[in-house]
């Protein structure tokens, strides 16, 4: 693929040197509740991956003939239908995700990356790399809330994708020594993890600051 | 009235908006860093929620479900939302200016705030609850009293942590945790802390 230098930095930089999550700290909320399990997780990043993409170019394509005054209520209008959309699509073909989801799902119109990037990026910009925009960022903000999925659901329940990881018969019930970390499960420790993560990020960007 | 008041009880401490649900938690972590401010825009929120809250529950009520419209709510709250923060933004402008100078940078801010739809759309789920259930709201007082329990309870926490924060400023935390990193975890002890609130029963 011939990508120019530009276009690979609007792709690739929101994936780790300008991650929305832990850089930019948008989107916060969504990437909290919905990080028990893996597969909600899984669910939500790709969501909200296609809404940031569709509506980064949708915004960038009637850019031109938006009134500054209200803009706000145009772009989440845009985003509204947009959601509203992905969540008729998951009723119908994956209910018990868009339960587990339930307002989280709702809430994408109002996850900060969306405003945000439609704010920062698509207002200005070409659709075209409106589109890189929206696809780097939503994969940014995806692959954080599955690594943190990740953590919960390995150490909370000893599953992964509902398959059985650690053994039973490692289980203090059935005779062996191992316990689930029920912290896990608990919303307090999603708070930590993310922390936890900004801290190993930083540490290991810490010669571009 | 009791059960109005048990909701609104509740939605302070136990269905605490932050330390529960995450909501609103972008602007939680941004404005947080004086008492002053977040009680500001801690203020802005509760105003905000406890006018579009039984708004949102009159139009679930008497236009939506009549109508068979469900599947519009998203964009018909978000509408109503933006338009209501325009509307208080121009009126607190024309008649409280001094208020205006105060609050003015958070109003536009808070139609993004989760907390605000998350409000909404959590009405929305409890409208369809028994009403012997505490968490069912079955009247517009019991909108009110949620809006308001809610609003306060995120009122709370932004100020809890904003005091912690100011505090932390001397303390010797690690350099990648500063600023960002330890205030996650702080948010996390104190969601710790109000687990003790889940068994509130009142």
């Amino acid at each position: 693929m011939a990508l120019s230098q530009k276009t690979k930095e609007t792709l690739l930089g929101p994936l780790n040197a300008n991650n929305p999550v832990v850089v930019q700290v948008l989107g916060i909320c969504s990437a909290l509740a919905v990080t028990v399990q893996l597969k909600p997780a899984l669910v939500m990043g790709i969501a909200v991956t296609i809404i940031v993409a569709m509506s980064n170019v949708i915004v960038s394509l009637i850019r031109n003939s938006i009134p500054m005054r209200i803009r706000i209520i145009i772009q989440l209008v845009v985003v509204a239908a947009l959601v509203t959309l992905v969540s008729e699509i998951l009723k119908a073909f994956a209910y018990d995700v868009a339960m587990q989801l339930s307002v989280y799902l709702g809430l994408i119109i109002t996850n900060c990356i969306l405003m945000g990037r439609l704010e920062a990026f698509a207002m200005t910009n070409k659709p075209w790399d409106s589109f890189l925009d929206g696809l780097g960022n939503g994969l940014g903000y995806a692959w954080i809330l599955v690594a943190v999925a990740f953590v919960r659901e390995l150490f909370g329940a000893g599953t992964l994708l509902g398959f059985r990881i650690i053994p039973e018969s490692w289980y203090v019930a059935n005779g062996g020594f191992y316990e689930n970390c029920g912290m896990m499960m608990m919303p307090a420790m999603a708070l930590i993890l993310v922390g936890c993560i900004i801290w190993a990020h930083r540490s290991i960007n810490k010669e571009e600051k | 009235m009791e059960h109005a008041i048990s909701l609104f009880v509740r939605s302070i401490f136990a269905d605490n908006m932050i330390f529960a649900f995450f909501l609103g938690m972008c602007s939680y972590l941004a404005v947080s860093k004086t008492v002053k401010t977040s009680l500001g825009l801690g203020v802005a929120v509760t105003f905000v929620l406890l006018i579009t809250l039984p708004v949102n529950y009159l139009l679930q009520i008497y236009v939506l479900n009549p109508l068979n419209l469900g599947y519009l709510s998203f964009i018909l709250f978000i509408a109503v939302i933006a338009a209501i923060v325009q509307i208080v933004e121009m009126v607190v402008e024309k008649f409280s200016p001094s208020l205006y100078a105060s609050l003015g940078i958070f109003l536009p801010l808070i139609a993004v705030n989760c907390a605000i739809m998350g409000g909404s759309l959590f009405m929305q789920q409890r409208i369809l609850l028994e009403p012997e259930n505490v968490k069912a709201i079955a009247n517009i007082g019991d909108a009110f009293a949620y809006a308001l329990g809610s609003g306060l309870g995120w009122l709370v926490a932004i100020c809890c942590l904003a005091g912690i924060r100011e505090k932390m400023e001397y303390n010797d935390v690690p350099k990648p945790l500063q600023g960002l990193g330890i205030t996650f975890i702080v948010v996390g002890l104190m969601a710790m802390a109000f687990m003790c609130f889940s068994g509130l029963n009142i």
